[in-house]
């Protein structure tokens, strides 16, 4: 549990992070948070030669709204996503996900962006980002460009952040007033990863589901966009047939890998579990 | 002498601080300011590190080892293979269980992680690129992970170099990959309970392979002085003197010439009762490079490789009448002991004090056997907090007792309470020879039933039954037999298990005890230094116990098993006894008066019928050191050695409630309340934290922990990312409640109770989710009880979706 030599490097500006990433290749690697990274290093899975900590930049930090839009800076930490009155306000989603993430020792030192920009199809807010429709921000040599979350994830460990590019803030569009939502996790014990998890937004207009949007956590190799278990859901009353419509529709895209969680068998039921109880409690808080 | 203070009689008992008062910890003073001092805080000049390169493989041959470009990483000292351990024999090393277990690996590998070298370095970062540049060439070979598969005629055999051999220390063997077969009770007489009972039942129950996961993992520091030819062993261990003794046999250094000292320690559970390839390679480093060497293991090393529990493949069965009572007990046991027989028990027992199946009931015939079993698994076999194998026993008698309840269609208390022994019947020697001490059991269980209105819950049950809901009340009234042990049924390499304690009175009255137990975190310190204040009259604040020095302690066997206070804890208010006794005389003098004419009260000796004519202890220490009658020689000391005429025999009853969520196989415990008998309560809140901490691993072992094993031989989930320990946020709640039958052949009338509520809890959360689903025919399932296993047996019964 000894991680291997490093250079430790501590950049004063995001150019000058771009700069070491740029320049030391495949064999550089952010820090953020380090609470996926450092692990990672002790078991020796992950080896890189140049450690570029990101805790100088405080550019990366803060949550701002512009407009119809919120940003939130990639270095903000899990905490302080979970604290913020504005997300709760117009967001709520993102503070109840955020305290299902590990516990408060880890959400004080693990960010956002660390969460997104990892890969790891556990972390939880790739899902709640996807369900939100959220855009990463990329900042490379070449410049800047937002790739949307329901794009980013390629493989587990796989984005399509190039090796040279930061992320430097997520940015969501504001959910309307009155919307539905829930993140239900269903995991072992706190610090868990999920056994299934699902990010759940309904906007309801008359009684009647106007948009859905449904994302799974923990059950693929990527964090899963289930369009089709949402669309299901559009149109209707959110009644139990279209309710069983959506759960089915999520179950069959997803993957889940057997493990000390349970079977594959267990692990796709209880996604549609998760799924069926988020889309209630999203209905439930939803003004129609 | 008068009196110099006006303190009535309750207030001086109160100064005492002694047995029955709810003290605070003296040891959590240093505890909770950060200032313990356990293995890993220990830094000598000149001290180095090492660690090991283990096998990915769980069953491998050996081809070659290359060495060099380890050896060439700066900071690296020193890499050693099995080879460099042969010319001093230290390749291989006894086990406790009469086997030998490889040190570094000699030409296989047995179990996945195994040590196959170790490599010592400046610092851990040299010694971890070290480990990673060691070259090892390995040839993959057949592995067995199931014990049954183990005894098929054609298994490939395992442990070559005993292949020859018709026993290993424990037994006759049968099969190349059988470790040993044990037997105990009758076998034609329980036949033919069987074959003439009005009802049978018999159950497959699997106790999980789980692992004691103390909070400080396993490590030590050896340090040879060659000047002196002395070795020092700091170390994680529960037993100091045996390791002394073991490192004398093995290494051949005189024991006198070997100090094992072991400071704080983080936990044991029994995982650090045996020893482990760490301390041999750690001590031949020292010997070799004449600089400390410190081997401090990881949580996945401790979790994969050093001493797992349970691994019980349990056959039950039981006869009775149709009024569900018992006639005859009959099990069989596969012990999946892994690649090493390197279990932790008394060497008469190769199934530990297992016979103590019969429980807290009256039953007339037994017969139960025991075959162990060579696997391509971490060696082991050790009490994770209870007496030898007296949990896998109990779990076995509790879990059955309620198969019966359930065939005759008897209600699971009352079934418990047919069948128990009676109080008249103490000591009551089972058919299985024990003799039972004391005991009251119907008491405890009618107290518990009246205390969370088992009828009210019945009612309630029935209720959400009928909505469809599951709900399951758990039973367990267990025994457990602790204080291991009289040394003419115990022994360790053939030492008696006594256990000691000696005691300095200084001239101002205070006190130092030194005990041959060792404290884990149990407050040895608190509850030894209030049997003797009691014992002896002086506040338990002025009496310092130590423990865990061999050079200053006496000889003793170590903490576990539930064995210190019933054999240490004796042995210190023998010893006070002994100076009381001295004291009396000292007093008699002072008070020129007759030993005969004095009275004990409290902290003084007082002079029949002349209460103002006393003695205090205080001032009976200072007279032992100048002012003695002729021909006594001075100072105020004393020893005992302690063999326990018998074991002490705690019990309780536990009664737990579940609410299971069929969608998601999650189990809520509701509702815990756990009823404690261990004799004598020295310390009310000592006990109270005990039987917290013993029913939250408990419930850890029955929710969730297990350590299981692919078809290769891969260990799983041995990792805090998987290997469960509950947090606060998991743990229930639990509500405790108490019983006081003394032991009749203790000093002072006290049993264990540190293991207790881990034999009882372990059966209580089972038989309570089992019991959720016994009204759907379901009469067993496997633990541990993880979500996805108990939606399992809801698909099973089509209502999981
Ligand atoms: C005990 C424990 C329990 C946990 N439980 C959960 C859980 O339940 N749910 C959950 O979601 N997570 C969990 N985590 C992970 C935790 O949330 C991490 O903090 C998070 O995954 C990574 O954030 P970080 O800031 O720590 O990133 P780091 O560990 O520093 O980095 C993670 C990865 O992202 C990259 N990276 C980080 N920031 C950037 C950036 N700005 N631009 C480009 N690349 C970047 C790094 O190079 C690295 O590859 C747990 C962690 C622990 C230790």
């Amino acid at each position: 549990m000894i991680p291997g030599a490093f250079e430790y490097h501590r950049p004063a500006s995001v150019d000058e992070a771009i700069a070491l990433l740029s320049r030391h290749g495949d064999e550089g690697r952010v820090i953020a948070g380090g609470h996926s990274l450092v692990p990672m290093m002790k078991l020796r899975l992950a080896e890189p030669g140049h450690l570029i900590d990101l805790q100088g930049l405080d550019s990366l930090r803060g949550i701002q709204q512009a407009g119809r839009c919120i940003e939130i800076g990639a270095m903000t930490t899990q905490q302080e996503v979970a604290a913020s009155e504005l997300l709760a306000e117009v967001c709520p989603i993102l503070r109840e996900a955020a305290l299902l993430i590990a516990d408060p020792q880890v959400r004080y030192c693990g960010t956002l962006g660390g969460n997104v920009a990892n890969g790891d199809p556990g972390n939880d807010m790739p899902a709640v980002m996807q369900c939100l429709d959220a855009s990463f921000v990329l900042r490379g040599p070449k410049g800047e460009r937002e790739v949307p979350a329901r794009n980013f994830y390629e493989a587990a460990y796989f984005t399509a952040r190039a090796e040279d590019e930061l992320l430097t803030a997520v940015s969501l569009p504001i959910p309307p007033a009155g919307h539905g939502y829930a993140y239900e996790k269903l995991k072992r014990k706190v610090g868990d990863y999920a056994t299934a998890a699902a990010a759940v937004v309904l906007i309801m207009n008359g009684g009647t589901c106007e948009s859905a949007s449904i994302a799974l956590t923990n059950v693929g190799q990527t964090p899963l966009f289930a369009e089709a278990a949402g669309q299901t859901l559009v149109g209707t009353k959110v009644d139990e047939a279209a309710v069983a419509m959506a759960v089915e529709a999520a179950k069959g895209i997803a993957e889940p890998v057997a493990d000390m969680r349970g079977p594959e068998e267990y692990r796709t039921h209880v996604t549609g579990v998760m799924v069926r109880r988020a889309v209630e409690r999203a209905l439930a808080r939803a003004q129609a | 002498m008068t009196d110099a203070t006006e303190m009535t009689l309750e207030e001086r008992e109160a100064t005492l601080g002694g047995i029955g008062c709810a003290r605070k910890r003296k040891e959590d003073i240093r505890f909770i300011q950060g200032k313990g001092n356990y293995v890993d805080d220990i830094e000598l000049p000149g001290q180095v590190f090492g660690d090991f390169v283990r096998s990915p493989y769980a069953h491998a041959r050996v081809k070659s080892i290359d060495t060099a470009a380890a050896k060439a990483v700066p900071g690296v000292l020193a890499v050693l293979t099995a080879e460099d351990l042969k010319p001093l024999n230290l390749h291989w090393m006894p086990t406790l269980a009469g086997d030998t277990q490889a040190v570094l690996a000699d030409q296989k590998v047995h179990f996945q992680n195994q040590e196959v070298a170790f490599v010592i370095g400046e610092d851990r970062y040299a010694v971890s690129d070290g480990i990673q540049a060691v070259e090892v060439d390995y040839e993959d070979l057949p592995v067995l992970v199931d014990p049954k598969q183990a005894l098929a005629e054609d298994a490939p055999v395992l442990r070559e170099d005993v292949e020859d051999k018709d026993n290993v220390g424990q037994g006759v063997r049968k099969h190349p990959n059988h470790i040993f077969a044990w037997e105990a009770g009758d076998r034609d007489e329980t036949d033919k309970a069987f074959a003439g009972a009005a009802v049978t039942v018999k159950e497959e129950i699997f106790y999980q392979r789980v692992h004691p996961c103390p909070l400080e993992p396993c490590g030590c520091v050896a340090s040879m002085d060659p000047v002196r030819g002395e070795l020092t062993l700091y170390g994680t261990f529960q037993a100091p003197h045996v390791v002394r003794t073991v490192v004398s046999l093995i290494a051949g250094l005189p024991e006198h010439k070997i100090r094992v000292i072991a400071p704080d320690i983080g936990g044991g559970f029994g995982n650090k009762v045996g020893a482990y390839p760490g301390y041999v390679c750690a001590t031949v480093g020292t010997i070799v490079l004449g600089r400390p060497v410190k081997w401090v293991e990881g949580r996945i090393d401790n979790l994969s490789t050093t001493a797992f529990a349970r691994d019980y493949h349990m056959t039950g069965e039981l006869a009775a009448d149709s009024n569900g009572r018992i006639a005859a007990i009959r099990v069989h046991v596969l012990a999946d002991h892994g690649a090493f027989n390197a279990h932790a028990q008394p060497s008469k027992w190769p199934a530990g004090l297992f016979s103590i199946v019969t429980g807290s009931y009256d039953i007339p015939s037994a017969h139960i056997a025991v075959d162990g079993v060579y696997t391509n698994k971490a060696p082991g076999g050790v009490a994770y907090r209870c007496s030898f194998r007296v949990t896998e026993a109990s779990y076995l008698i509790e879990r059955m007792i309620d198969v019966l309840a359930q065939k005759v269609g008897l209600d699971k208390a009352e079934v418990r309470l047919r069948n128990f022994v009676t109080p008249e019947q103490f000591p009551y020697t089972s058919c299985l020879d024990w003799e039972y001490d004391s005991g009251d059991y119907h008491t405890a269980l009618n107290k518990v039933l009246e205390a969370v209105d088992y009828q009210g819950l019945l009612a309630e049950q029935a209720e959400k039954r009928k909505r469809g809901e599951l709900m399951g009340i758990g039973l367990a009234t267990f025994t457990e037999i602790v204080g291991a042990g009289p040394s003419r049924n115990c022994d360790i390499l053939g030492i008696g298990m006594f256990d000691s304690c000696e005691i300095r009175i200084h001239p101002t009255g205070s006190a130092i005890a030194r005990l041959g137990t060792k404290s884990q975190g149990q407050g040895h310190e608190t509850t030894y230094a209030q049997i003797l204040a009691t014992e002896l009259g002086i506040p338990s604040d002025d009496i310092t116990v130590e423990e865990g020095d061999t050079d200053t302690a006496p000889y003793g066997l170590g903490t576990y098993g539930s064995r210190s206070t019933p054999v240490a804890g004796a042995a210190a208010a023998q010893a006070a006894r002994k100076i009381k006794a001295k004291a009396q005389k000292i007093a008699a003098h002072m008070l020129e008066v007759g030993e005969k004419d004095l009275e004990w009260e409290v902290d003084r000796f007082k002079v029949k019928g002349l209460p103002e004519k006393t003695a205090t202890m205080k001032e009976i220490a200072f007279a032992a050191y100048q002012n003695l009658p002729e021909g006594l020689e001075p100072g105020l000391e004393a020893v005992n050695y302690y063999d326990p005429p018998n074991f002490t025999y705690p019990f309780g009853a536990y009664l737990c409630v579940v609410d299971v969520d069929r969608l998601t196989g999650e189990v809520k415990v509701r509702r815990f309340y756990a009823l404690d008998d261990c004799g004598t309560r020295i310390n009310p809140m000592v006990i109270e934290g005990q039987v917290h901490g013993g029913l939250t691993e408990a419930f850890a072992i029955a929710m969730g922990q297990e350590l299981t094993f692919d078809e290769t031989g891969n260990i799983q989930g041995a990792s805090f990312m998987d290997y469960f320990l509950p947090t606060a946020v998991e743990t229930p709640v639990w509500e405790t409640d108490f019983t006081v039958t003394p032991s009749p052949h203790h000093p002072i009338g006290a049993k264990g109770v540190g293991e207790s509520p881990n034999v009882g809890g372990v059966s209580a959360f089972s038989n309570a989710v089992v019991d959720a689903f016994a009204h759907l025919g379901v009469s067993h399932m496997p633990m541990p009880h993880t979500p996805w296993r108990v939606w399992k047996q809801c698909q099973a019964l089509g209502i999981g979706e």
